[in-house]
């Protein structure tokens, strides 16, 4: 196997998450897109620490997944707590701040 | 090698296919489904490269855990059901040109850097061989990993109490 063929997959997976967060409008949709980068980035460790023989790109996966979860947890309690504020998770009309 | 080229491939093809519907398609519930599927298939990916610990990891923690929460999250914020128009803003052709242009430049670096390298699968990474090197070497990072992950799920009850 090339180690090429999965940095190509994480490369195209990662754009596809870019996309995801650049054309939603969804927060929970946008969340969902930056696992999809996420999950790229841990394709790419998994396939070097495979490619070098070395435990350490699996751990470091481990310790990506760990910082995942934590995201997710507070990510999603911020968009509920949006969503009750002002019963809407379009992240175009979150713009209190906009000058 | 070759069987396992063709699974990497079919794979590949139903990973990308899959989050290109996460991206696009009209329906909340059905864009978490497909994102089950990609994870399923990165999963699988890390089996192929027979480092096995992570792939339970990720069924576990990924397939069961965050994909469950963004099921709760979807319904907390009473998303619509059936299909809703307006779930992409109107900036989606920029994104598609910066994604595309992304792509494209890190596939021409990738091609540069590690044309013809190839990955020699020796045997299963054992996961005595990660729990070793987790509390040895990496030990200071897995714990503050810890911390992190105790802070991030207090802050996440205290922001979405109800007080």
């Amino acid at each position: 196997m090339l180690l090429n063929q999965f940095l190509f997959l994480a490369a195209v997976l990662f754009c596809i998450g870019v996309y995801g967060v650049l054309a939603r409008r969804n927060a929970v949709l946008v969340l969902a897109s930056i696992e999809l980068m996420l999950n790229a980035v841990n394709i790419n460790l998994v396939a070097f620490g495979a490619y070098r023989h070395s435990i350490a790109g699996q751990v470091f996966a481990l310790f990506v997944i760990t910082i995942a979860a934590a995201e997710v947890g507070v990510g999603l309690a911020i968009v509920v707590l949006i969503f009750r504020n002002r019963a809407s998770i379009a992240l175009d009309e979150a713009d209190l701040l906009k000058g | 090698m070759v069987a396992q080229n063709v699974v990497f491939g079919i794979l590949a093809a139903v990973m990308i296919i899959s989050a290109w519907k996460v991206v696009t398609t009209q329906n909340v519930v059905r864009a978490v489904l497909y994102l089950v599927v990609v994870l399923a298939g990165a999963g699988a990916q890390y089996l192929l490269l027979a480092q096995e610990f992570i792939f339970v990891v990720q069924v576990i923690v990924y397939i069961g855990a965050i994909v469950v929460l963004f099921l709760f999250g979807t319904m907390l914020t009473r998303a619509p059901i059936g299909r809703d128009v307006n779930l992409d803003n109107d900036q989606k052709w920029l994104a598609a040109v910066t994604a595309l242009f992304l792509v494209g430049l890190m596939v021409a670096v990738l091609s540069d850097a590690y044309g013809d390298t190839h990955v020699h699968i020796t045997g299963v990474q054992r996961t005595a061989d990660v729990a070793n090197s987790m509390f040895g070497p990496y030990l200071i990072p897995f714990e503050v990993v810890s911390v992190l992950l105790l802070a991030a799920l207090v802050g996440a009850i205290a922001i979405a109490r109800r007080d």
